[in-house]
């Protein structure tokens, strides 16, 4: 299991990264995924006012705050299983808004989800949670093909051996890799993480940063991830977002955050 | 308790009539509230219905997952309509031979058995027992996948949650039902016999003979199709309380006693049209 991790020695920042490769960012490359204005309510409350946020191939971008600052809802009107109440979610340049879920279903094969709680499904065993987009998506590959693409995506998790195992046999931290395995089985251009680290023990948290570290530098995937870890969100970052009342407060490297004098800023980093 | 029957929580010096009158626009709101719940909901299950139509008749389509539907209601489901069917054979006859002695038409017996239970019993015996078993089921497990963000997972790998979950279960239980309903008829048919049997020589032949004389097509086939509607109202019904679940533990009981209580209900209401559709249409 531990030959995912990344030893100490060897420990690449995506600063490092950004720092031998050309900023995507500030580069001028065109944003893969590209949030615009966004607002969404639920009855009376306003869960996001206003946001605007974009991410280009190789960079990820960590998006932090409070819980319930609708971070976990943004990453939702990104991937389409939410309609905001205005404003517009670009991928690759096209507005996904007024997408029919046909066309939606082409884009969405381009993202992979990691959500919070894995959300693996429960009566299939984790090799067929792998192979569960393959076998839709990939209805061409022959089974041998297919069963070693799960073998493969399993052992870059560190799960190969937990192929026959149920979603329910395994730990928390075993599930998201699984779930982790699953996102990636389409080989998405954009790689959307909800909470990867939430409930996960130090060393279980350290080791899914690795993972997540590892994946990018092999695949180069914009990235988004949504947590309330700050050390993990600037491990494996190159951008940093602060959210606060349904708008960004603050966006940069966690050395702007370092530097800021917003209040809810300096409050945050401190409890953190 | 006030005099009034209201509690008095604001304490003495709160205005009386204000205690009168807070009760009644509660009133007039809890009214309002259930009429348009009621036609929220059948409005929500239109749109539902029409989005598992719209992904049914759309490729790709789930062959393995239908197969697998078809498994988990028809197979599964056969020992306990099998038994059911028996228990009510066994009733029915008990009862028919009572009655008919006293009007002295014991030779009707096997033809009022074979009636009741093809054209009355074994339809909706059938159809209330596939509603508590597979109702339950369905609506429990696809609550269950909602809870756990498990559907939201399927629709986020471009995978159309209403094909492969919904349109799957419902046709399952539209083909099985009519087959179901066979088998709780054969049944109820053999153990209706027996009972007779035990009591006075009857053979199976005999019993047969006298009990399908002069019968049509007409008088048995539509009486068991019509169970397909109701597979499509237990299936439906199930689905779509299944997948609009809200909250956690509490949510999967709701979904999974609605879905038996509503499905139960609309299927014995659907009895009534059909059976006055069959007979104006095929007798």
């Amino acid at each position: 299991m531990l030959d995912v991790r990344v030893r100490e020695a060897d420990m690449v920042t995506a600063y490092d990264i950004a720092m031998k490769e050309e900023s995507p960012h500030k580069g001028g490359l065109a944003s893969v995924v590209a949030v615009e204005n966004l607002h969404k309510s639920y009855g009376m409350h306003k869960v996001l006012d206003g946001i605007t946020l974009s991410v280009s191939r190789g960079e990820t971008l960590a998006v932090l705050g409070r819980s319930g600052t609708g971070k976990s809802v943004l990453l939702r009107l990104i991937i389409g299983l939410e309609k905001p109440d205005s404003g517009s979610v670009c991928i690759h340049g096209q507005n996904i808004g007024d997408l029919p879920l046909d066309q939606l279903g082409e884009i969405r094969k381009q993202m992979g989800f990691l959500f919070q709680h894995a959300a693996l499904y429960d009566s299939l065993t984790v090799g067929e949670n792998v192979a569960f987009p393959l076998e839709h998506h990939r209805r061409e590959m022959a089974r041998s093909e297919r069963n070693d693409r799960v073998k493969q995506l399993l052992a870059e998790v560190g799960m190969e051996g937990d192929l026959g195992k149920m979603p329910s046999d395994i730990s928390g931290g075993m599930q998201k890799r699984v779930g982790l395995a699953r996102a990636l089985a389409l080989e998405p251009e954009i790689l959307l993480l909800d909470e990867p680290t939430a409930g996960l023990d130090p060393i279980s948290s350290g080791e899914i940063d690795d993972l997540i570290l590892k994946l990018q530098r092999e695949r180069r995937m914009a990235s988004i991830v949504v947590t309330h870890d700050l050390h993990s969100a600037k491990t494996i970052a190159n951008r940093l977002a602060l959210l606060d009342q349904g708008n960004v407060v603050i966006e940069g490297k966690y050395e702007d955050l370092l530097q800021s004098d917003i209040r809810f800023v300096k409050e945050f980093l401190k409890q953190s | 308790m006030s005099d009034s029957g209201f509690t008095v929580v604001a304490g003495n010096d709160a205005p009386h009539v204000a205690q009168r009158d807070a009760p009644v626009p509660s009133v007039v709101n809890y009214g309002t509230g259930l009429v348009t719940g009621f036609f929220e909901w059948f409005g929500n299950l239109g749109i539902f219905s029409w989005q598992v139509l719209k992904a049914a008749v759309t490729p790709p389509y789930e062959w393995r997952e239908l197969i697998r539907q078809l498994d988990e209601v028809g197979s599964k489901s056969f020992p306990l309509v099998a038994m059911a069917g028996a228990a009510i054979g066994v009733v029915i006859s008990l009862e028919a031979r009572y009655s008919l002695s006293r009007f002295g038409a014991k030779s009707m017996f096997p033809a009022t058995l074979v009636y009741s239970v093809i054209q009355v019993m074994g339809p909706i015996l059938t159809g209330l027992v596939v509603s508590g078993r597979v109702g339950a089921g369905i609506g429990a497990e696809l609550a269950s996948m909602k809870v756990t963000e498990q559907i939201d997972a399927i629709e986020a790998s471009a995978i159309n949650p209403y094909r492969l979950l919904a349109a799957t279960r419902i046709l399952a239980c539209i083909l099985m039902l009519p087959l179901l309903t066979l088998a709780t008829d054969a049944c109820a048919l053999l153990t209706g016999w027996l009972a007779q049997a035990m009591v006075e020589p009857l053979s199976f032949h005999q019993f047969i003979t006298n009990g399908f004389n002069g019968a049509t097509f007409n008088a048995f086939l539509p009486q068991t199709f019509k169970t397909a509607v109701y597979g499509l109202i237990i299936g439906l019904i199930a689905c779509f309380e299944g997948m609009r679940t809200r909250g956690g533990a509490a949510g999967v009981g709701r979904a999974a006693t609605n879905s038996v209580v509503l499905a139960s209900l609309f299927l014995i209401l659907a009895d009534v049209v059909l059976v006055k559709f069959i007979l104006v249409v095929f007798r």
